[in-house]
C-alpha cells in the first residue's frame, strides 16, 4: 500500500498536469507562504526536465513580510522561472480606492481588485492556488476546479459536478478557473510533506523573538508601520512563529518554541487551535466571511 | 500511514451530520475556536443538544439557513493509522447528481438508517447508486439506537431486510453497525448499551476496514496528460510523456500499443521526478520515453501489447443526468475520460433505471435532471476503455455540453 502523502502528492501532480494539458494561459498565485511553496515543489515534480507551462504570479499588498518577499524573489530566480509581481498599491493609485482604515488596516479586501487586473491583463484562463478544503467551512465545499465568471466571481449554487479524477476545465473567454490541487491535503499534511522533502521555508515560519501588540482577543500582532499604535497598547516581547504567511496587518503570529520542522509538526498535534483561528483576523467579521469574499471573485 | 476516502449518506433527520461530526469531535479533530463558534451557532438556530454538531459540516449559508446539505463537503481527519478523507454528501433526492460527485472515487459508503423507520427510499437510492458506482464497501449504520431502547431485535430486523433488498444489487461486502450519533454510543468507543453487539465501534471498523489494495496483476493502462520537450540545447530530443499509471505496472523494455493510434513500439525509459526507474506502479506520477517517435499527445493510451482494452467508438453506458435542463435529442457533447476528449451524441435512450427498484423501465425518450439512463453514445473518435467493473479507472466518463461548457452527465461503461 502506498503512503498517504504519495498518494496526495501524485493527485496534485496529475492535476498540475491536467492545469498544462487544459489550458492555454495559466498562472501559480505565488504568496511566499508554506503553501504555495509546496505547490512549486510539486510544479518541479510535474515539469522538470522541462520548464513551467505558467509563471508564478504575485499579488503583493504592501504589506508582506519581508521575508517571504525576499524568499519568493530568491526562488524565482534559484528555478529560473519567469515571477509577475503586482502591487495593491498601484491598483489604490490607479482605481483611486479606498484604502483599508482602522487600527489593523486590512487590504484583504483591495487586493481582490489587483488579482482581477492581473487575470485581465495577461488573459489568464486558470490560477492554481494553494487553499486547502480544511482550512474554512467554505472552502471545504469548493471544487478543485473552480469555474469563475468574467468577473471572478464564484457561485457555489453552479458547481460543476466534479467526478472520480476527472476535470472539466472547458470555459469561454473571459472566464477563469481557480484550481486547487491541494485542495485535500491538512495544515499538518503540508507540514509532513515539508518534512519528508525538505522544502525550505522562509524564516518567520520558526521561532524567533518579535515585538507584538497583545490585543484584546490575546493574538499577538506584529508591530510595523501600517499598524496604529496607540497609547494604552500593551507591548510585549515573545518568541513566536507565524502559522500562515499572511499580511502583517491581520495575520497574528503564535508564541512558539519551534525551531525545526519536527517541532512544528509537534507543536501543531497539540494545539487546540485551528490554522485560520488562530491567526487570522479577517474571518472573525462573520460566519459566511469566506464565502462571502469568494462569491466576489476572491481567491 | 495509509488513506481511505468514504462518503456518508442520508439526511440530517437520520443525524448523518452528527454523525460526522461526532467522529470529528470524538476524535478531538476539532480545534477549541471552532467549537467556540458552533456553540454561539447552535444557540441561534435553537437547537436542543449542547453543539449541534451538524453546523460543523453545513458550511454555505443556504444550508444553514435551510437546515439540509446541498452540496458536497469534504471533511478530513487523522488518527494513529490513517487519515480519512470523507465526502458528506446530501441525502435528498433533488440533490442526487451531488451525492454521486461525492461518492465517485469512494473507497467505502457509509449510509444511515434511522433505526426507528428502518429502510427507506432514500436508503434504497443511495445503496443503489454506490451500486452503479461499484464501491467496493457498503457500511450500514443503524442510528437512533437510543430511541428504540438500543434493542437488539431491532437492529437485527433492519439487517435482514437490507440483505434481502440488497440481493440484486451485487454489493461487493457489507457490513453493519448500531449506533447513537447524538449520544455517542458505538461512534468512537464501544457501548454499554449495545453490549450485545460483539463487533467493533465505528471508529475501530474505520481503522482497521482493508483499504483496496492496488492490483499489480491489473492490466497495465496509462494516459498521456502532457507532453514534456524542454526544447533546450543539451535537451533538443527530450520528448516525455508525462501521466499518472492508471492501472496495474509498466516496465521499461515492455511492448506497448499506442491507442487510438494503434501502433505498437517499446518502452525506452521511465523517469519518476527526473530519475530512471525500471518499473511504475499504480498512481505512480511518471514520465514515458519510447523508442520510436509518433504522434503521441494528450489522451493517447499506452498499454501493453497482450492487455488490449477495448477500442471502439461506440459505447454502452449507465448515465445520470446531472444538468438542470433535461437532455435534448441530438445535443452536441463532448466525451471525457480521464484526459482523453472526442466529440459525441447519445444515439440512444434504452432505458431509465428506477433509482428506488433498481427496475429497468423503457426509455421515454426524456432525460431529467437526477435520471440514471442505459444509454448507446456515439463518439468521433474511438474510445480505449475497459468496463467500469472490471477498471474503475478506464471505465467512467462525463459528458460535457459544448455550448454550456457544463458537465452534463457521468458514467459508467458497461
Amino acid at each position: 500500500m502506498k503512503d498517504y502523502l504519495d498518494q496526495l502528492e501524485a493527485e496534485a501532480i496529475y492535476i498540475l498536469r491536467e492545469v498544462a494539458g487544459q489550458f492555454d494561459r495559466p498562472a501559480l498565485l505565488f504568496s511566499g507562504g508554506k503553501d504555495s511553496i509546496c505547490l512549486v515543489h510539486l510544479a518541479l515534480k510535474a515539469f522538470r526536465p522541462g520548464k513551467f507551462p505558467f509563471p508564478l504570479v504575485h499579488v503583493d499588498t504592501g504589506h508582506n513580510f519581508e521575508e517571504a518577499l525576499t524568499f519568493r524573489d530568491n526562488l524565482a530566480e534559484k528555478l529560473g522561472e519567469r515571477l509577475i509581481v503586482r502591487k495593491v498599491e498601484d491598483t489604490i493609485k490607479a482605481k483611486n480606492l479606498q484604502d483599508g482604515k482602522g487600527k489593523f488596516p486590512s487590504r484583504n479586501g483591495l487586493q481582490t481588485y489587483t488579482l482581477l487586473d492581473v487575470i485581465e491583463e495577461f488573459e489568464f484562463d486558470a490560477c492554481i492556488g494553494g487553499a486547502r478544503r480544511d482550512e474554512e467551512k467554505a472552502r471545504a465545499k469548493e471544487r478543485i476546479f473552480s469555474v469563475r465568471d468574467e468577473f471572478g466571481q464564484w457561485d457555489p449554487k453552479k458547481q460543476r459536478p466534479e467526478l472520480w479524477n476527472i476535470y472539466n476545465g472547458k470555459i469561454d473567454k473571459g472566464e477563469n478557473v481557480r484550481v486547487f490541487p491541494i485542495s485535500n491535503w491538512t495544515e499538518l499534511d503540508v507540514w509532513n510533506y515539508i518534512k519528508r522533502e525538505q522544502i525550505e521555508l522562509p524564516s518567520i515560519y520558526f521561532t524567533h523573538e518579535r515585538e507584538c501588540i497583545l490585543t484584546e482577543h490575546g493574538q499577538l500582532m506584529n508591530v510595523n508601520e501600517f499598524v496604529q499604535l496607540d497609547a494604552d497598547d500593551v507591548i510585549v516581547k515573545r518568541n513566536v512563529r507565524y502559522r500562515t504567511v499572511g499580511d502583517m496587518t491581520c495575520t497574528a503570529a503564535v508564541e512558539s518554541e519551534a525551531y525545526t520542522v519536527d517541532d512544528i509538526i509537534k507543536e501543531i498535534k497539540e494545539t487546540k487551535i485551528s490554522e485560520r483561528g488562530a491567526t487570522r483576523m479577517d474571518d472573525r467579521v462573520s460566519e459566511a466571511a469566506m464565502e462571502d469574499r469568494k462569491k466576489g471573485g476572491y481567491f | 500511514m495509509e488513506l481511505l476516502r468514504f462518503f456518508t449518506a442520508g439526511n440530517v433527520d437520520d443525524g448523518k451530520s452528527t454523525l460526522i461530526g461526532r467522529l470529528l469531535y470524538d476524535s478531538k479533530s476539532i480545534s477549541t475556536d471552532i467549537i467556540e463558534t458552533l456553540t454561539r451557532q447552535s444557540k441561534s438556530t435553537g437547537v436542543d443538544t449542547e453543539i449541534d454538531l451538524a453546523l460543523l459540516t453545513d458550511g454555505l449559508r443556504a444550508e444553514r439557513e435551510q437546515g439540509i446539505t446541498i452540496d458536497v463537503a469534504y471533511k478530513y481527519f487523522t488518527t494513529e493509522k490513517r487519515k480519512f478523507i470523507i465526502a458528506d454528501t446530501p441525502g435528498h433526492a433533488q440533490y442526487t447528481r451531488n451525492m454521486f460527485t461525492g461518492a465517485s472515487n469512494a473507497d467505502l459508503a457509509i449510509i444511515l438508517i434511522d433505526a426507528r423507520n428502518g429502510i427507506t427510499d432514500q436508503t434504497k437510492r443511495h445503496s443503489i447508486i454506490s451500486s452503479i458506482l461499484g464501491i467496493p464497501h457498503i457500511l450500514i449504520c443503524v442510528n437512533k439506537m437510543d430511541l428504540v431502547e438500543y434493542k437488539e431485535s431491532v437492529f437485527e430486523e433492519i439487517k435482514s431486510d437490507y440483505l434481502k433488498f440488497s440481493q440484486r444489487l451485487g454489493l461487493k461486502k457489507i457490513s453493519f453497525i448500531p449506533v447513537s450519533a447524538l449520544a455517542g454510543d458505538n461512534v468512537v468507543k464501544s457501548s454499554e448499551n449495545l453490549s450485545w453487539f460483539k463487533g467493533e465501534s465505528l471508529f475501530k471498523f474505520l481503522e482497521n476496514v482493508p483499504v483496496v489494495e492496488e492490483n499489480d496483476q491489473k492490466e497495465a493502462r496509462f494516459q498521456v496528460q502532457y507532453v514534456i520537450r524542454p526544447q533546450t540545447d543539451e535537451l533538443h530530443d527530450y520528448r516525455g510523456y508525462a501521466g499518472n499509471v492508471l492501472s496495474g505496472s509498466l516496465r521499461k523494455g515492455d511492448r506497448v500499443q499506442i491507442l487510438p493510434l494503434d501502433v505498437s513500439t517499446t518502452i525506452e525509459k521511465i523517469e519518476k521526478f527526473q530519475i530512471e526507474v525500471d518499473e511504475a506502479k499504480e498512481g505512480d506520477p511518471i514520465v514515458i520515453h519510447l523508442s520510436e517517435d509518433f504522434d503521441v499527445s494528450r489522451g493517447s493510451t499506452i498499454v501493453k501489447l497482450n492487455e488490449l482494452p477495448n477500442s471502439d467508438n461506440l459505447i454502452e453506458a449507465t448515465i445520470c443526468w446531472m444538468d438542470n435542463k433535461a437532455y435534448q435529442s441530438g445535443q452536441k457533447l463532448l466525451f471525457q475520460q480521464n484526459s482523453f476528449r472526442s466529440k459525441a451524441v447519445i444515439k440512444e435512450l434504452e432505458a431509465k433505471i428506477d433509482i428506488h427498484s433498481f427496475d429497468e423501465v423503457p426509455s421515454d425518450g426524456t432525460m431529467n435532471l437526477n435520471d440514471f439512463c442505459k444509454v448507446n453514445i456515439k463518439t468521433a473518435e474511438s474510445v480505449s476503455y475497459d468496463s467500469y467493473s472490471r477498471n474503475r479507472k478506464t471505465g467512467a466518463f462525463i459528458l460535457i455540453n459544448e455550448n454550456t461548457n457544463n458537465t452534463v452527465a457521468a458514467g459508467v461503461i458497461h
